[in-house]
């Protein structure tokens, strides 16, 4: 039920809407819940809203640490 | 796709899995509960159980909102639906959910009831403005990843004065139902359930923050690390936890950071606090009554609230007595302990609701675990892609 996937705003729509994609598929959604989207922004839609933006800077780091810590040094 | 193939990657969930079978102290056992059903379903899908080593456990919580509605509320939802007037949307998740008498919504739907399932608050507001004779009733149910959907659409029906649009709110709060496992004579009796440290949930935490857990972590000296629901988020949370145990710590960390902060979504927050207010206790299943669990519409927006506007009666209603949802939603039994799993209830025929939402504890174990039970596979982890 609280699961939510990651998609890409393609293009911001009057009446805080956008259009998104994943993979290839487009949708209508809802970015009443947050601030400044613009296009190539990835957020978090969850039941046709999207809750949360993804940061990218964030995302590497993470990635960047789940391999440091796969190699075995600390996190 | 992006922000979620790299987070599959099955030789790093397995290194970090070595990791964690070196770091954890064979002298001692680490039990973590996932409160979420989102990570129960990506560790029953990626073989979790195979993959860690055997004094590093999971226990699954009641972290599915479907799992904790009492069935009362689904029966009041179905009588509701039964009123040739209304017409009921719902997310499909409830559709299967059995009330007392063994209906279920989608039973009602097959004997006439307007029910219509919907992906979203948004579809409802399009139904009760295209059908203005109609009475549109949303059965509102989550945790807070939820909750702001529905507040918005009450804005929305606010302000095109929709008024043949209501809501039957069901929806809880995520911290309340974490105090109460861990103020549980199951969980706090020594010698009973063990639990060393929690993995917070993902998208709740995205609306929430990491802030609220920071009480839990101090007054109960329980590590949290809110997670990702991808399977090296998890795994990595599996990590983050077993070393604030071996270091003595007890602080809420943050794993999920690229979409969760420690306030949460403050906007998303504001929302809802407009729209609704905590009920004094609102009952959850297998968990029973909990003191400011539960959220209904503020009194100025009664007109809008199902449970006024139609005055509809919900009730207590007991489970089926041979069904431990209540016992595995607590993190006391697993799947296989219930006597009816497997045989009478199955996902096409729940008996319980942890068989019915496919983030269900028994879901989850019926779709991936249950081969695994008899025999571990030496060949651990080779679930992950
Ligand atoms: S197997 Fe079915 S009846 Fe048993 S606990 Fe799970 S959901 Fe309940
Ligand atoms: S099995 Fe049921 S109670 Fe357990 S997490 Fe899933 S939905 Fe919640």
């Amino acid at each position: 039920m609280c699961l939510a996937i990651p998609v890409e705003v393609r293009e911001v729509l009057p009446d805080e809407m956008a259009r998104v994609t994943l993979d290839g598929v487009s949708k209508i959604i809802s970015t009443a819940l947050i601030d400044d989207v613009r296009p190539g922004d990835y957020v978090i839609l969850h039941v046709g809203y999207a809750l949360t933006k993804i940061n990218p800077e964030e995302a590497e780091r993470t990635l960047a640490l789940i391999q440091e810590a796969a190699m075995g040094h600390a996190t | 796709m992006k922000y979620i193939d790299e987070y599959r990657n099955g030789t790093l969930v397995r290194d970090i899995a070595r990791q964690i079978a070196s770091t954890a102290d064979p002298a001692r056992s680490y039990h973590f509960m996932e409160f979420c059903g989102g990570h129960t379903h990506v560790i029953s899908r990626y073989g979790f159980e195979d993959l860690l080593p055997d004094n590093v456990r999971m226990v699954h919580g009641p972290g599915c909102p479907v799992c904790v509605l009492p069935i009362g509320r689904i029966g009041a939802a179905i009588a509701l639906a039964m009123r040739p007037e209304i017409t009921l949307c719902t997310y499909g998740d409830l559709m299967r959910v059995r009330d007392r008498n063994g209906w279920s919504l989608l039973k009602a739907k097959a004997a006439g009831a307007d029910i219509r399932m919907v992906y979203s608050t948004l579809d409802a507001l399009r139904i009760a403005e295209a059908e203005p004779q109609r009475e549109v009733v949303f059965f509102a149910i989550g945790f807070e990843t939820t909750t702001p959907p529905t507040a918005l659409a009450l804005k929305t029906a606010i302000a095109r004065n929709l008024g043949n649009f209501s809501i039957f709110c069901n929806h809880v709060v995520t911290p309340a139902a974490i105090h109460n496992i861990l103020e549980s004579p199951d969980v706090s009796k020594p010698g009973t359930i063990k639990i060393d440290g929690f993995i917070g949930p993902a998208h709740v935490s995205a609306v929430i923050g990491t802030k609220p857990y920071e009480f839990f972590a101090e007054k109960f000296r329980k590590p949290v690390v809110v997670a990702g629901f991808e399977p090296l988020d998890v795994i990595q949370a599996v990590l983050m936890l077993v070393r604030q145990i071996n270091d003595g710590r007890h602080v809420v960390e943050n794993q999920y950071i690229r979409a969760v902060t420690r306030l949460g979504n403050v906007k998303a927050q504001a929302e809802v606090a407009n729209f609704f207010e905590l009920r004094e206790s609102f009952e959850w299943r297998g968990l029973g009554e909990l003191p400011l669990s539960g959220l209904r519409l503020r009194p100025q927006y009664a007109a809008y609230d199902a449970e006024k506007r139609f005055s509809m009666m919900t009730f207590t209603a007991e489970d089926n007595p041979a069904c431990e949802c209540g016992a595995i939603l607590r993190g006391v039994k697993k799947p296989a302990d219930c006597k009816l799993f497997g045989t009478v209830c199955t996902p096409d025929t729940p008996m319980g609701s942890c068989m019915v939402s496919s983030e269900g504890a028994c879901a989850a174990h019926w779709t991936y675990g249950r081969f695994r039970t008899k025999a571990r596979q030496p060949d651990a982890g080779r679930a992950v892609a």
